[in-house]
């Protein structure tokens, strides 16, 4: 169903609404408001695929840092790739989770412009994806469950990420991941920006939050490629399969954490919750397997992604 | 598997495509004409058999032009002994966008290709080896659903015979007509190089013009031993997108093979003459 206004005015027009009952000192005036707001509220709940890219990209919308406060205990941060340096964009360390000892790496995309430009907008270099596999690699060591947040429009296209192997760094986590012998969770909770964000999802369960989008390119960047017309970024988002519930259903992510209505900036507390309940769950799951089991099972999820039809060939030509 | 779902959809919407698979036999070529009439780097006027002779690099500029696959397979193993191999795939249209169809067929008749990956067993210098090779005529060479599931079986295929594999790459990275499906190419044909790391099987990777995007990102990184050809574009972000982003020109030379070669990224910079050679030495110390 196409609408004309975009979840940001309805979030406008929600907020005015909201402040102007506040300045009401008679209830029934108030009362008959209520009817308004709710009825604007509930509005948000149909959301265009473009919609969903606004609110993943959303300046309020909850950051790893916040996310750690509120599902993780003792979160101790570790720097470096002891390589070249420490990349701001992507955090790392360790962290209890209901009391089990657990490696928590994400994306840091910054609460304000200053952190926005100290965490370069969350477009990491090669030394964040450098770092990010040492952490793993040293879960490997200590048996401890990694889990992964991701938010990042993509890895930072420049002269030093080039130079230091961008595309080097991002290839040896996607094949180290693949086969690392603990169970390893993402949780998408913004954007999951290409092979940026893909360099930190390859994973045993990856779960979408309702509102988060997980494309090769964003949806500009599809209608300037492929159309030539980077002004119908909206039509793109509709046909791209970026958000949760599209992936959920091409079989490409294993669930999707519900956020409250509007996004999970409107009410973080019921957000973390929800996101608490679906990582313990998934946590449950994974914590019993055998290692075979986990890098049989994560391998095979991968193997199997893919979209083609192939011929009836004979049997000795099909291998 | 989201395969079911979706060819449930597709076989509703989609025009029924002619399609010829070629039987399997060892690929006898013509010299293509055509695709080589002019340099398409420095645009000068090129001679058919000195072209040949020089193993297909320009005799006024010295840059290597972007081979077909076929030519770079008869350029590399031994005469006759190619057996292409995984053959007969369809590539699908995830978003029903209707200039792809028209793309894909118009690159099909162009180049007689299923799609931009070729794969099979040969031999180099009597080594046995599974070789495969990226095509940059047929879509750029960029990596579908196909692509990445081909890739993933020439690995496969050099893990169950024991063999070496050799993957020329030549592509502009993800196929972005497929979306987040190229994508996953890049987690699937990477952890299937891990097989080869636990079997103790050699990937030798070797970057050609343009080798960039999502398949450097991928398996074209992973090599046990990664060469390239001299003056290829390699890297990751596409130089326009750099220069947009930083708001500065980019030096002289970045992202070439020698740049790479500079900061460490490549093994071995082997001119087209000697790649063959270069090859079945490597061979011969893994044999
Ligand atoms: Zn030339």
């Amino acid at each position: 169903m196409p609408k004309d206004q975009s979840i940001l005015d309805l979030e406008k027009k929600l907020d005015q609404l909201l402040k102007e009952r506040d300045s009401l000192t008679d209830e029934k005036a108030q009362g008959a408001m209520d009817g308004v707001i709710d009825a604007l509220h509930q509005s948000m709940k149909s959301l265009t695929a473009w919609d969903r890219v606004l609110l993943a990209r959303h300046p309020k919308r909850p950051h790893i840092e916040a996310v750690i406060d509120a599902l993780f205990q003792d979160f101790t941060e570790f720097h470096g790739d002891r390589f070249f340096g420490d990349d701001p964009a992507i955090m790392g360390g360790l962290a209890f989770f209901n009391g089990l000892p657990v490696t928590v790496i994400g994306h840091r995309k910054g609460s304000n412009t200053a952190e926005n430009i100290e965490t370069n907008f969350a477009m990491p270099h090669p030394e964040g994806y450098r770092k990010a596999l040492r952490l793993m690699k040293q879960a490997a060591k200590f048996k401890r469950p990694i889990m992964t947040f991701i938010d990042t429009p993509g890895a930072y296209p420049g002269i030093g990420a080039e130079e230091r192997g961008q595309a080097e760094a991002i290839a040896q986590n996607l094949k180290a991941m693949s086969h690392i012998n603990v169970p390893v969770i993402t949780v998408i909770l913004g954007e999951g920006g290409s092979g940026g964000a893909l360099a930190l999802a390859v994973s045993n369960h990856v779960l979408m939050t309702e509102n988060s989008i997980y494309s090769v390119l964003s949806p500009e960047g599809y209608a300037s490629i492929l159309w030539k017309d980077a002004s119908r970024s909206k039509e793109a988002a509709e046909v791209m399969k970026l958000t949760a519930s599209d992936l959920l259903e091409l079989r490409l992510i294993d669930g999707i954490i519900k956020e409250p209505i509007g996004g999970a900036h409107r009410d973080p507390l019921a957000f973390y919750k929800s996101l608490k309940d679906a990582l313990r769950r998934s946590l449950e799951i994974y914590l019993s397997r055998p290692d075979d089991a986990l890098i049989y099972g994560r391998y095979q999820k991968y193997r199997n992604m893919g979209f083609y039809q192939r011929f009836n060939v004979r049997p000795e030509e099909s291998k | 598997m989201s395969f079911e779902i979706l060819k449930k959809h597709l076989q509703k919407e989609r025009p029924p495509q002619k399609i010829k698979v070629a039987e399997t036999q060892p690929v006898q070529v013509e010299v293509p004409l055509g695709l080589y009439e002019d340099c398409p780097f420095c645009q000068r006027k090129l001679n058919k058999e000195t072209l040949e002779k020089n193993f297909f690099v320009c005799h006024h500029c010295e840059k290597p032009l972007r081979l077909r696959s076929i030519d770079r397979i008869n350029m590399t193993v031994d005469a006759g002994s190619f057996i292409e191999k995984g053959k007969g795939y369809i590539t699908l249209n995830p978003f029903f966008d209707k200039t792809y169809d028209d793309k894909i067929i118009e690159n099909k008749n162009k180049t007689h290709l299923e799609d931009a990956f070729i794969y099979g067993s040969a031999r180099i210098d009597a080594e046995p080896c599974v070789i495969g090779v990226l095509d940059s005529h047929f879509m750029m060479g960029s990596m579908g659903s196909v692509v990445g599931e081909k890739v993933t079986k020439a690995i496969e295929y050099a893990y169950l015979k024991k063999y070496p594999l050799i993957i020329f790459v030549a592509s502009g990275g993800a196929r972005m007509q497929e979306g987040i499906f190229s994508l996953m190419q890049m987690a699937k044909t990477s952890s299937a190089l891990y097989l080869l790391d636990q079997a103790g099987l050699l990937f030798v990777s070797v970057l050609t013009d343009p080798t960039m995007g999502g398949v450097t990102a991928s398996f074209a990184m992973l090599g046990d031993i990664i060469l390239a050809e001299p003056k290829a574009l390699i890297g990751f972000a596409g130089p326009r997108v750099i220069e947009q982003t930083i708001k500065e020109t980019l030096p002289e030379g970045f992202q070439t093979s020698e740049f790479l070669l500079k900061k460490g990224f490549v093994d071995k910079i082997v001119p087209r003459p000697e790649m063959k050679t270069v090859l079945g030495r490597i061979l011969h110390y893994h044999a």
